[in-house]
């Protein structure tokens, strides 16, 4: 077994008085791809803004390769090395696609796998598109254009919250075939999905939250449908 | 049970501060008349920047415009001054329509220089009208104080000075303005109107769908507090006796210690302008001599008020004791 | 021909007004921010500038090269330490601790320099003009509108061909995504403000040469750049430069009819033009 290179435990957080998690526990291997389900409001991306440092934690509630990063800002944690394609991808709309991509960039320091070139070969489509505005573009180009802005700063840990959102089944589709390649460069994953099965087809792992908890955990293959259904929805069996 | 306590000493007050004229020295009543109609001017300004999210830096416009109706009542078509303070109240709201459609337009903080535009238009058209002395303006006509409808009758009555008689006629008039617009303030604030109007400042949106119209409300509040700014510009400038464009649309004078009394005090509260105005007071006195000092000292206090603690010496009087006066909001019933 | 005349000296007029603006431009595109102070902060350079120039023995123009960085650093701290504080939803505090700030530097500047008017002196270049065909134009006006088109220039350039631009537009369009790229949009605000007290320091140089200035004059100064901003179009720089070219020009033409109506013109051509087009000349799509 390898080592974890994101542990959460007992994370919480908390909207001014209304709490959104409740001690949340995780571990992310290396290398691994982790799903995280949940139906609406289960505070699956209350947890990625924890995580990033958008919202506060507890200093000991995150570690990344053993660091603790829990009291991190969000520029520290993408420094530390954990970059977010946010949930409704959230492009720059007075920056063209090429400069959404370099601002990506904008803290990295040294070399690393990741360049213009790299990801234009991954997702082609941007290079024809490159200087037009982000917002110009279609859902599934924008959502490249997210995915690829995250890559640039080379993550040792990249979340993605709903990148199937509103988006046709081909294109998703055609997003998730390039999860290989991302894995490739090293980068170990969280996809955040409330559309299961696609979630299940790319993860080695599922978490399944619901109203702030993690209520199943383990491996898609362990997991039956029914248990799944249950932890999801909240029905007892 | 403390709202009838309070209320009792707000009339008790009143009678007080009525009977300094009769009481107390000319000195008294002159510096006790720039208190009051500071608090005037103060209470508009807190009721369209605290509650109607109003910035405006141009209310010397309506300062300015109650001056020189009132000038140009006496001088130009020889009416009682005290008819002319009437007339500048109106004067003002009229001014306020076209300002009010203008500005407007502008969000925000290009509303807060869009006012003040709009002021210095005001004045340098004003510098323009050469039977009020252009601009290096006028004064009243002497005697014209004294022969005031109701000076003879004051002066009588007390056995003062024409002058004295005045001084005290203008001073009752500031009082009864002051209490006007706090009582009709508070009043306006507890009704279905106020109640709307902070809910448009807490939350616009939810405010909207509960069939509050915000721009209708706001341009109401606009055009009343000009037409209380206008009233007390028109007063002031019958004991000043002498107008310039200069002075009656000054900035400073007439918006900027406006603006810090309020925020000293507490903006956005009805208390507020009250303490502001006090404790204005009890700084002029005490630092008045090192002039500039005063100033700076002021905006030091502003901005660090500003940045620590919003609601002013009121808040945090307030957020201390839990006492709070004039309640705005209708208590939640007792639950048994 | 005394019509193209005033229209001349009208456009090199506003060049004054266009970097009276262009800080103010900037800081609002960045941040939404309007500094009331703005004004103030111009004469605060236009000091900073003399002093320096009578302290050192130097040329206004060598001396504002020492003023420029001093500046910088008073935007800097003045964002870091006070208007960061501020920023946010509620349009309250920032209006009036600048508010405060600018009553606390005019008499600030009255305490330390008295009211009397003051001038910097540049020499024999200020009496200088050279012959355009049939109009006479002093040197120093036309710098100054040269110089006013190379600093907007310059920050279009910052704006949309550097990395710096790129991160400003960047938490101009959503802070916490650009949080989220490594960005720390309180330092790129200090920065704004840094950059735009180094044009209000190119502003102030040519305000003390071509006339007299004292503490007081900050507030008029405040609303030429604002009315070239509105102008002009909220968030763009070129606007900026046109808006103060209108202003300018109008108060040329109202000076011509008569001297008191100068700057009353400049007044009325703001209204008219927010009247016609409330968004200003070139509004940006996106606001
Ligand atoms: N900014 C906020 N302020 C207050 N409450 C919030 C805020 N954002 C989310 N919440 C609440 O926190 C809970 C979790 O929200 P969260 O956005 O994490 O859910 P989610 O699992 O991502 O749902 P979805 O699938 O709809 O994106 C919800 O009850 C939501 O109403
Ligand atoms: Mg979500």
């Amino acid at each position: 077994m390898s080592a974890p290179v994101l542990t959460i435990s007992n994370l919480t957080a908390h909207y001014g008085d209304f709490q959104a998690l409740f001690g949340v526990d995780l571990t992310l291997e290396q290398g691994q791809a982790l799903a995280v389900i949940g139906a609406n409001g289960a505070g699956k991306s209350t947890l990625m803004r924890a995580i990033t440092g958008i919202l506060p934690s507890p200093r000991d509630a995150i570690t990344l390769n053993g660091r603790a990063i829990g009291h991190l800002s969000a520029p520290e944690v993408l420094e530390a090395g954990i970059s977010m394609v946010p949930e409704g991808r959230k492009l720059f709309p007075s920056l063209s696609v090429e400069e959404n991509l370099l601002i990506g960039a904008h803290a990295r320091t040294g070399n690393g796998y990741w360049t213009l070139e790299r990801l234009y070969d991954l997702f082609p489509i941007l290079r024809e598109r490159r200087h037009n505005p982000g917002t110009a573009l279609s859902g599934g180009q924008q959502q490249m254009v997210a995915i690829g802005r995250a890559l640039m700063s080379n993550p040792t840990v990249l979340l993605c919250d709903e990148i199937s959102l509103g988006l046709a089944p081909v294109v998703i589709r055609d997003i998730y075939a390039t999860f290989p390649k991302i894995r490739e460069s090293g980068a170990s994953v969280i996809v955040v999905e409330q559309d299961i099965g696609q979630a299940l087809r790319i993860a080695d792992h599922v978490c399944c939250m619901m109203e702030g908890r993690i209520t199943l955990s383990g491996a898609p293959t362990d997991l039956s449908r029914d248990a799944i259904h249950n932890a999801y929805f909240g029905v007892s069996a | 049970m403390k709202n009838t306590l309070t209320k009792s000493v707000a009339v008790l007050l009143f009678v007080g501060l009525a009977l300094v004229p009769v009481l107390g020295t000319r000195a008294m009543v002159q510096d006790l008349f720039m208190v009051l109609t500071l608090l005037i001017l103060a209470l508009n300004w807190n009721m369209l920047a605290g509650f109607a999210g109003l910035v405006s830096v141009g209310q010397q416009a309506f300062v300015g415009i109650g001056a020189y109706a009132m000038f140009a009542a006496v001088i130009l078509w020889g009416l009682d001054p005290l008819v002319g303070i009437a007339i500048g109240g109106v004067a003002a709201i009229v001014l306020a329509v076209p300002i009010a459609f203008f500005t407007f337009r502008l969000n925000g903080a290009y509303f807060a220089i869009g006012t003040w535009v709009a002021a210095e238009i005001v004045r340098l058209s004003l510098a323009q009208w050469k039977a009020l002395g252009g601009g290096t303006g006028t004064s009243l006509p002497k005697g014209t104080t004294k022969d005031m409808f109701g000076v003879d009758l004051i002066k009588d009555a007390l056995d003062m000075s024409s002058s004295a008689a005045s001084d005290a006629l203008t001073y009752w008039l500031a009082l009864l303005l002051a209490a006007v617009t706090l009582v009709s303030g508070y009043v306006f604030l507890r009704s279905r109107m106020g109640l709307g109007l902070q809910a448009i400042r807490d939350n616009a949106e939810a405010a909207r769908s509960v069939g509050v119209d915000p721009i209708r409300l706001k341009a109401a509040v606009y055009l009343l507090t000009a037409f209380g700014t206008g009233l007390c510009g028109a007063l002031l400038f019958i004991q000043i006796t002498r107008v310039t464009p200069d002075a009656a649309f000054d900035v400073v004078d007439w918006t900027a210690f406006v603006i810090f009394i309020t925020v000293i005090g507490g903006i956005g509260t009805l208390p507020g302008p009250v303490v502001g105005v006090i404790v204005f007071y009890a700084l002029q006195r005490t630092l008045a001599d090192y002039g500039t000092i005063y100033l700076i000292v002021l905006g030091l206090i502003g901005i660090a008020i500003m940045l620590f603690a919003r609601k002013g010496l009121w808040g945090i009087f307030t957020a201390k004791t839990g006492i709070e006066l004039l309640l705005l909001r209708h208590r939640a019933p007792k639950r048994s | 021909m005394i019509w193209v005349d005033t229209i001349v000296q009208g456009v090199l007029l506003g060049g004054l007004y266009a970097l009276f603006a262009a800080g103010l431009s900037l800081v609002f595109g960045i941040m939404r921010l309007v500094n009331l102070a703005h004004g103030d902060l111009i004469v605060l350079a236009a000091f900073v500038i003399l002093t320096m120039a009578g302290a050192l023995g130097l040329h206004p123009f060598v001396a504002v090269l020492i003023a420029a960085p001093v500046m910088f650093a008073v935007g800097w701290l003045l964002q870091t330490y006070v208007l960061n504080r501020v920023l946010g939803d509620d349009i309250l505090p920032p209006l009036l601790v600048t508010f405060g700030l600018s009553v606390v530097i005019q008499n600030g500047l009255l305490e330390g320099f008295s009211a009397d008017s003051q001038k910097l002196s540049a020499g024999p270049i200020e009496a200088a003009s050279i012959k355009l065909g049939p109009i006479a134009v002093g040197v120093m006006p036309l710098l100054t509108l040269v110089s006013a088109i190379v600093v907007i220039f310059a920050l279009n350039q910052l704006f949309y061909r550097t990395k710096l631009g790129r991160a400003f537009r960047a938490t101009s369009d959503d802070a916490v995504t650009a949080g989220l790229m490594g960005i720390r949009p309180r330092n790129v605000f200090a920065i704004a403000t840094g950059i735009a007290m180094v044009v209000a320091t190119i502003a102030a140089l040519y305000l003390g040469i071509r006339a007299n200035f004292d503490p007081t004059i900050g507030p008029a100064r405040l609303i030429y750049a604002f009315q070239a901003v509105i102008i002009g179009g909220l968030g763009s720089l070129w606007g900026t430069l046109a808006g103060g070219i209108v202003i300018g020009v109008a108060q040329g033409l109202g000076a011509a009819i008569n001297p008191e109506w100068q700057i009353l013109a400049g007044h009325i051509a703001f209204v008219l033009v927010l009247l016609i087009r409330p968004r200003g000349l070139f509004p940006r799509a996106n606001d």
